[in-house]
This record gives C-alpha cells, sequence and structure tokens, in this order.
C-alpha cells in the first residue's frame, strides 16, 4: 500500500490553521468536566481521515487500552514535520487532535524543543499523560518526539 | 456467640470507600481486579509489624516464634478455607500466577512430548500462558475447550476432547470477564475419569461463595489473597499431597532445603519443599485476618447482597439504549460485563471515572476470550459485598449521562 500523498497530510488543520492557542482558548470558557469532554470529543469526532490501509501493525501503537495508529511524513524542502493520528476510541481521538495541535506540521527542531508537559499541565490534561492510564497520550507523545529526534540536523 | 453483623454494617469497615474522586463520592466497582481491604486486616499486619516482626522458622526468640505462629497458623486458616485435607496441601505464593507457573514446573515430568493439556477459552492469561510455556518446552499440545454464546463451558465438549493424550486440564471456577460460575465439579469427574489432573483457577470464585476443593475434587486450586480482602503479594496453591510429593521444587535456596552440601542436597518436606526463601510473612498475617473476617461474616447474606445487586444491573441495564451485556449466564457472580453501541469501553472507563466511578476496561488478560466473543474488550463493573444498591443506581445514571454526552 503507498503512503498517503504530502498533500493528505498537508490537509490537516490541526497545527496549521488550528493551533494549540485555539484550543487554550476554548477551555478557559469550559469549566466543568463535561463540557471539557464534550469539547474533547466534538475535536475526537472532526479529526482528519486517517487511510483505512495504513491501520496496520507497523503503525499501531502499542501499549494502548484502545488501538492508535500514527504515521509521519517528512517534507525535506521545507523542514516540516507531518503526523495523522487514528484510534476506535473517540476521547483518545479528542487526545490525538491536542496532540497534533502541539506539534503537527512543525520543524524537527520546533517539536524537540517543545514543553510538551507544560501545556497539557495548562489544559489539565497531565493526568491523561501517566504511564498507568494506558490512554495512548503518552505513547503518541513519545512517538512524535522521536520521529522528530531522528531528522534533527 | 456474637451475633452476626449485617452486610451494610460490613461496609464501614472499608474506609476508603469514603472519598471523593473528582468531586464525587467514590463508587469502586473494580473488585474483581482487587478487592478493597477491611480496617481488620491492615491493623491485623501493622500489629504484626509493631509486636511480631521477626523472621520465622529459625529465630531461637520470641518474636521469631510469634511471626511463625501468625504464619502457619494462617496456613491452618486456608486449610479451613478451603476445606483442605491437610496443612501440607497448602502452599504459599506470590497469587494466582506463580501458582499455576508452579504447579505447570512441577507436573513437566509427567508429560511426554504429544501429550495434551486442554485449556478453556475462557481462561485468564495466568492459566494460559504457563501452560504454553510447558508445551513448548515438552513438545505438548495445548487444546481448547469451548465457550457457548452466552459465557457457559461447553462441558459436553470434554467426552471428545478428551484423548489418551490428555494429562492436564486447566480451567477457572469463576470467569473474570464473564463472571460465569463453571460446573468445576462435573468437569473433574470427567477429567478423573481419563486420569486427567484438574488445574482450577479459583481466583474470581473465592472472592464470591465459599469453596470445598475435597469436594470438587480438583488436584490443584488456587487463589489470590489480594481478591479476597487480603494483601497483594501472597496467594495460595493447594494441591494434593500425593502430586506435591512428586513435584520437583519450583525454586531452590533456604527454607526448602533438609540438608544442603555439595555433594547433594535434600528438600524440605511439604509445604516448605515449594516455599523457597523468606516467605511474605506480614502478608500471610493479613490473609490470616482476612479469612477471620470472612468467617465471622454471613456469607450466605453477602452472596445474596452481591446477587441482588447484579440483579438490579441487568435490569438496569434494559434502560440503556444500544448497552449489551457479555456474559448472560443463568449462574453468574456479581460481575458485569458490557459494551454500548457507539462508545468505546475506553470512553466509558474514562468518563466514568469523572463521575467519581471506577471500572476496569480492556481485555482483561483474556485476549483469546475477546477474540472468540469478536470484541476488542469490555468495560466490566464487577460488585463486592460493601457495595450498595444506591452506587448500582449511580453507575447507570452515569451511563445514561455519558451516553447523552455522544449524540
Ligand atoms: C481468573 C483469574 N485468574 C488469575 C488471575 C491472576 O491473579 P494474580 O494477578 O493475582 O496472580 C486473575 C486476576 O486478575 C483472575 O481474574
Amino acid at each position: 500500500m503507498s503512503s498517503p500523498s504530502l498533500e493528505e497530510f498537508q490537509a490537516n488543520a490541526l497545527g496549521t490553521s488550528t493551533k494549540i492557542e485555539d484550543v487554550f482558548d476554548a477551555f478557559e470558557f469550559l469549566d466543568d468536566w463535561e463540557e471539557r469532554y464534550s469539547y474533547i470529543i466534538d475535536l475526537g469526532k472532526a479529526l482528519p481521515n486517517f487511510p483505512d490501509a495504513q491501520r496496520k501493525e507497523e503503525n499501531y501503537v502499542h501499549g494502548c487500552q484502545s488501538q492508535v495508529w500514527l504515521i509521519d511524513r517528512y517534507d525535506e524542502a521545507s523542514d516540516t514535520l507531518y503526523f495523522l493520528i487514528d484510534s476506535d476510541a473517540i476521547i483518545v481521538k479528542g487526545l490525538a487532535a491536542i496532540v497534533l495541535a502541539t506539534l503537527n506540521a512543525k520543524s524537527p527542531s520546533e517539536i524537540h524543543k517543545m514543553d510538551v508537559e507544560a501545556i497539557f499541565e495548562r489544559i489539565d490534561l497531565m493526568r491523561h499523560i501517566s504511564a498507568t492510564r494506558g490512554n495512548g497520550l503518552r505513547s503518541m507523545l513519545e512517538l512524535v518526539k522521536k520521529s522528530a529526534a531522528t531528522r534533527l540536523t | 456467640m456474637s451475633t452476626q453483623r449485617s452486610v451494610s454494617e460490613l461496609r464501614q469497615d472499608f474506609k476508603i470507600l469514603d472519598q471523593e474522586i473528582n468531586g464525587k463520592p467514590l463508587i469502586y466497582f473494580d473488585s474483581a481486579a482487587s478487592t478493597q481491604k477491611p480496617e481488620q486486616v491492615v491493623e491485623a499486619m501493622r500489629a504484626y509489624y509493631y509486636n511480631d516482626n521477626a523472621n520465622v522458622h529459625r529465630g531461637a526468640h520470641t518474636l521469631g516464634d510469634r511471626a511463625t505462629s501468625g504464619f502457619e497458623g494462617a496456613r491452618d486458616k486456608v486449610v479451613h478455607f478451603l476445606n483442605a485435607a491437610s496443612r501440607k496441601e497448602i502452599i504459599w505464593t506470590k497469587g494466582t500466577t506463580e501458582a499455576m507457573n508452579l504447579v505447570a514446573n512441577g507436573l513437566a515430568p509427567r508429560l511426554n512430548k504429544g501429550d495434551e493439556i486442554i485449556v478453556s477459552r475462557m481462561e485468564h492469561h495466568a492459566n494460559i500462558v504457563p501452560w504454553q510455556m510447558l508445551a513448548e518446552r515438552i513438545g505438548a499440545v495445548v487444546k481448547v475447550l469451548d465457550v457457548s454464546e452466552n459465557g457457559d463451558i461447553l462441558v459436553e465438549q470434554l467426552d471428545t476432547l478428551i484423548t489418551a493424550k490428555t494429562k492436564i486440564l486447566a480451567c477457572t471456577h469463576v470467569s473474570n470477564v464473564l463472571g460465569t460460575i463453571i460446573p468445576i465439579k462435573e468437569i473433574v469427574a470427567r477429567a478423573k475419569a481419563n486420569n486427567v489432573i484438574t488445574v482450577i483457577d479459583g481466583a474470581q470464585a473465592t472472592p464470591h461463595f465459599k469453596v470445598d476443593v475435597q469436594a470438587l475434587d480438583c488436584d490443584f486450586y488456587a487463589f489470590s489473597a489480594h481478591k479476597i480482602f487480603g494483601p497483594t503479594g501472597i496467594g495460595v496453591l493447594y494441591g494434593k499431597e500425593a502430586l506435591l510429593e512428586e513435584m520437583p521444587p519450583y525454586q531452590g535456596g533456604g527454607e526448602m532445603i533438609e540438608r544442603v552440601s555439595f555433594e547433594g542436597t535434600t528438600f524440605n518436606q511439604l509445604p516448605y519443599k515449594f516455599e523457597a526463601g523468606t516467605p511474605p510473612i506480614s502478608q500471610a498475617v493479613g490473609v490470616g485476618a482476612a479469612l477471620d473476617y470472612l468467617n465471622s461474616a454471613d456469607r450466605k447474606a453477602m452472596e445474596a447482597h452481591e446477587q441482588a445487586l447484579l440483579t438490579q444491573a441487568i435490569e438496569l441495564s434494559k434502560g440503556i439504549p444500544g448497552m449489551r451485556l457479555i456474559g448472560e449466564s443463568s449462574n453468574k457472580v456479581a460481575v458485569m460485563s458490557f459494551l454500548i453501541e457507539g462508545l468505546h469501553p475506553s470512553d466509558i472507563g474514562t468518563l466514568l471515572d469523572q463521575q467519581g466511578i471506577g471500572i476496569r476496561t480492556g481485555h482483561h488478560c483474556a485476549m483469546p476470550l475477546m477474540e472468540y466473543l469478536g470484541v476488542p474488550g469490555t468495560a466490566r463493573a464487577s460488585f463486592a459485598f460493601y457495595n450498595t444498591a444506591e452506587e448500582v443506581e449511580r453507575l447507570f445514571e452515569a451511563l445514561a449521562k455519558i451516553q447523552r454526552m455522544f449524540t
């Protein structure tokens, strides 16, 4: 199966037109868990389509309670790293959307330098990053960071 | 005789339940993974460390004697708890998992290449993987005893499954996913008629009802203390004396020997032959306290209470559109696995936690069963005697709320 084209990766609004700042802004107005999670569910539902053919073992993110897939694409010309993520659990998809809003379509060195813990702390998602939760957030972040690390010049 | 306390009074012994999670009163529906401990258990372990702590079986001093009598006294309580024939048949292990590994290792000399081990499809990985490892080592074959659609074991299948090459049958007494109570006595009888050794996983049965290993007539039976209101780090393997006698030791070291020399070492007698090294002493004291606790309570009333919670939950599940119960045997302990259309179990688990409710989601260490059921996992609410009808009601209010959030 051929991997998705660069255009398909670039079509992802998360990290390009939708930034983590937008997520921060939205969270400001959400004051209870129900509203916050409804927002995460909405983000999950709106996650860009993941190519069916890429839901395969080599793209599978292990160690999660739900199934998670992640693919990346590095555009050398613009020094930009793109990601697509998918899961069968909506909340995990919503968390993936936040990961992408934070880290998608950036240069490897920008991703490498990003203090994701601080960002997630700001929106009270740190609890989700704890390894035991098994919801995949930590694994997703590790893979994104690793992908960036291998492309550092 | 002191009068027995009612089931609702017993809840007061579990202080951990009086707390808020995410601003809501905690509802603990994950007792099948690990039960909470009554203060009597915690207190017994505290008192042991404050007053009696020493190593067992060796010190020529008072504390050593006290530690030994607490430790061995707990073993005697297990003898009574399971109705074993003697204390030689009760081996302390780390838990059910280690018990299964110990048996699999010990039965290895009995197996030849091409021999068969029957394992049910609803087993926990703890009662699958040790047998696969043994089969791999010997060149034996693992055969699967099937499960029916509503979650019962197809007992009749044994007539064709057992052959002259079948040596071992490993089966759970209660399914940790489906809650089904398996007719172990009948299964053991069929196995015995063919000289097949039976190894029973009692991890999910012992928390819910009284077990009598002599009445079941099984060869081995294992359980974990942390699932019967006792501490982690300790469990029990029951085995018939003649078989334990014949089995080689599992680990070598102190305690399990009678005499060591470089010319040759002789092993200690049962049960010590299988207990190498300093054992989990305070934990054994905790087990003793947990068994005292269960013995002093009205177990029939506890069982009836749990069954009432299960019945209530099954009834309320009909009010959640798209909710499907996994495991609908007519003979079940208070374990409810379920799926809700359009919701991933992990989504359900996360959003229940937000409402203070702890359940388990995932494959429950029973991947072959999940594969057979054609589901990636389930959400599982498991009830203990300390849970209440009001908590079950709140679970279903919470599920209804979650469903609204998704539409
Ligand atoms: C049926 C069953 N068998 C075995 C085990 C393993 O028990 P432990 O992890 O205490 O060894 C469990 C616990 O989850 C269980 O439910």
